[in-house]
């Protein structure tokens, strides 16, 4: 008995320019590689002093001391002796970021679960156009009018919100308070930044909801099912990996956020559990608030909380990734 | 009433249907909403409930009320399903309210410190407390313009290369590289700015306009090449084979048959990443800081930009220069919206060109 042939080998044969072709196209994309390990790599190795020199305590620590700077103006030379008297660590800024974030996403998430299944399945055509088109645009929206939004029109309401949770729910240690001063509170804060997040995370899910399969929703239908059955037992189990993949992103997105929170919240270096006092940590915003007048070391610390934030959000959004990666059918 | 023709074979049986909302319920459920309403603002005024938000849960609490008595008498399934709508419709508006309050603040406060000066004039003679007719905005619209013009020139290429990668090239670092591309995405701005700052800012030892847009150039390139390979994506593999079979290198179909095709979307690819990083305000602070007067020069020193300018005037904290962040805002915000139509417009013609080729190209096909 005959063996069947085995198939036939498919060689693909490159001319020369086609090499050349291909190895300047890959090295145009793999700038991008480089350029991350770039950043990685620098921010290690500009940080790497303070990491030296402060160790563990630099994330858990929460004291932030610059020697070289005189807090009644003009440099004595008391204060430049005392050089190495300056303490850096970030602890409470990391918790902080954390926190907003998290208020951000527990308020935006499901706003933009049910903001999306509005636009895919209640709206009708004409406003679901429009929506959609709507929702682009303010993804674009820059964070800085945000945060002119957040402290000029949206501050009184936040503040009245955080007064009535305060009052009913004040028993409980993360809503009570030591005075009342709810302006640039952390809650205030998570809720602009939750605005900002809103629409990326909600584009995102509508676009999960929108590739579920019409004929399992039919069957629903068919089965004498409502549509909010059709939606509890087909959409969104179909879209949970993605709307936890645009969940993730919007996580990242909230963590790294400078200005808005900048503008919107009290930076104070101490480990606070009361998200309606009016004082909170932000790595980020905390950048951007002390680069302007930092001294050499405090620049290399600065670098280092840099850092911090970078290694947060790249996992954060590396998982995000992985998950969209994962939950699309690969071409 | 007349969009029916009449013609023979139709004999003026309209096809029914009984799930289109007819004018008269339309009718019935906006006035219902007005009536609503007014009761909403009666609670407002006489409870503890207060000002927009008080009267946006009354009128919610009513709705939610009228529609569990109105499906009272079905069962239990039809009353949850029509809860659930009201709950899902209150959530989206809920999620683009912010959004409307957004561009309505902007408007009706941005629009007080707008003539025609000052967009060609910059804040060199003047203070940001004086009138609205004197000083500008223009040295920051430029010295934005010059920034983003070096950001594009850096990263276009860039990611027009990686989105080629992505679909012809395939080579083994596909994955990895898609991969890294969306992770890079979530960088923050002020992690990009604080690179630039010990890369560039620091070794040159002054700010710049250079500095600045490499900052953005950071920020964009993620946006650009997965864009970029969204639009490669779309060029049917009809035109390929045809390069192919015609005698072209990859190289030759890839640059005079693939990249034509999708000329426009590639400029839209450019034009997404213009408008993803016109605002960014972080990684500026850090790297090209802020000046009062015009500045052609990228490495010059410092240069101002329209969000560093908002973020300046705000902080300045007076009236007049408040409403002059506001005018600035409304000017950035003016600038991506007008990014964005017309790459919504080039890439819509994108698709439909790149559609109609390969129709076009089967049609022939069909007839030879």
């Amino acid at each position: 008995m005959k063996s069947t042939p085995t198939p036939r080998q498919m060689v693909v044969v490159y001319s020369r320019a086609d090499k050349i072709f291909r190895r300047i196209v890959t090295a145009g994309a793999l700038t991008s590689l480089m350029l991350l390990g770039l950043i990685a790599a620098f921010l290690i190795f500009r940080s790497s002093a303070t990491f030296r020199e402060f160790g563990i305590n630099f994330i858990t620590g929460s004291e932030w001391f610059s020697a070289g700077e005189d807090p009644l103006g003009g440099a004595t030379t008391a204060l430049v002796e005392a050089e190495d008297a300056s303490v850096f660590s970030i602890g409470p800024m990391i918790v902080g970021s954390v926190v907003v974030a998290l208020i951000a996403m527990f308020i935006a998430l499901p706003l933009s679960m049910g903001g999306a299944l509005y636009i895919e399945f209640y709206a009708p055509k004409g406003i679901h156009r429009i929506l959609v088109s709507i929702l682009d645009l303010a993804a674009a929206v820059p964070s800085l009018i945000f945060g002119l939004w957040g402290i000029q029109i949206f501050t009184p309401f936040g503040v009245r919100w955080a007064t009535f949770l305060n009052d009913r729910l004040g028993f409980l240690p993360i809503f009570s308070v030591e005075f009342e001063n709810f302006a640039r509170s952390p809650f205030v804060a998570g809720c602009v930044l939750a605005a900002l997040v809103v629409p990326i995370t909600t584009s995102v899910a509508r676009e999960v909801y929108s590739r579920t399969p019409r004929d399992l929703i039919d069957t629903c239908f068919a089965l004498g099912g409502t549509k909010w059955g059709a939606i509890r037992s087909v959409v969104i189990p179909y879209g949970k990996s993605g709307v936890i993949a645009g969940a993730m992103l919007g996580l990242g997105r909230a963590l790294g956020e400078t200005v808005a929170i900048y503008l919107m919240l009290n930076l104070v270096f101490d480990y606070s559990n009361q998200i309606l006092d009016s004082a909170g940590g932000n790595v980020a915003s905390m950048i951007a608030l002390k680069f302007g007048e930092a001294t050499d070391k405090e620049i290399s610390a600065l670098i280092a909380a840099g850092l911090v934030l970078f290694v947060i959000t790249l996992i954060v959004n590396m998982i995000a990734s992985s998950i969209v990666q994962r939950s699309t059918p690969r071409a | 009433m007349n969009s029916v023709p009449a013609t023979d074979q139709y004999l003026g049986i309209e096809p029914l249907r009984p799930w289109a909302v007819t004018r008269s319920t339309n009718l019935k459920n906006f006035s219902r909403s007005i009536v609503f309403g007014l009761v909403a603002f009666l609670v407002t005024i006489m409870t503890p409930l207060a000002n927009i938000d008080g009267w946006a849960v009354a009128f919610l609490l009513i709705n939610v009320a009228w529609v569990v008595g109105r499906t009272s008498r079905l069962g239990v399934k039809e009353r949850r399903d029509a809860v659930l709508r009201l709950v899902f419709t209150s959530l989206a508006v809920l999620a683009f309210v912010p959004w409307l309050s957004i561009f309505l603040t902007v408007l009706l406060k941005g629009y007080r410190a707008i003539y025609p000066g000052y967009f060609f004039s910059d804040m060199r003679t003047s203070t940001p407390e004086d009138e609205f007719n004197i000083g500008g905005a223009g040295h920051a619209i430029i010295g934005s313009l010059i920034m983003v013009a070096i950001a594009t020139v850096i990263t276009l290429p860039l990611g027009i290369l990686s989105g080629i990668y992505l679909t012809e090239v395939r080579g083994r670092m596909t994955f990895l590289v898609r991969f890294i591309v969306q992770s890079m995405a979530g960088v923050p701005s002020v992690v990009a700015g604080l690179f630039i700052f010990t890369t560039i800012v620091q070794p040159m030892g002054k700010y710049s306009g250079m500095a600045g847009g490499l900052a953005l150039a950071v920020l964009m390139l993620p946006t650009v090449s997965r864009t970029a390979e969204e639009v490669l994506k779309l060029v049917p593999d009809d035109l390929r084979s045809a390069g192919y079979a015609l005698g072209a290198r990859q190289w030759r179909t890839a640059i005079m048959v693939v990249l034509p095709t999708v000329k426009s979307g590639l400029i839209t690819a450019g034009i997404l990443g213009v408008a993803r990083v016109i605002g960014e305000t972080a990684p500026l602070l850090l790297t090209s800081l802020n000046t009062n007067g015009f500045v052609w020069n990228p490495v010059g020193g410092t240069v101002a930009s329209l969000p560093t300018y908002i973020f300046s005037m705000f902080m300045y904290g007076t009236e007049y220069s408040t409403s002059r962040a506001w005018t600035g805002s409304l000017v950035l915000l003016a600038l991506v919206f007008g990014f964005f139509v017309l790459a919504r417009r080039l890439s819509t013609t994108a698709v439909q060109n790149a559609k109609t080729d390969s129709r076009k190209a089967r049609k022939l096909k069909k007839k030879s």
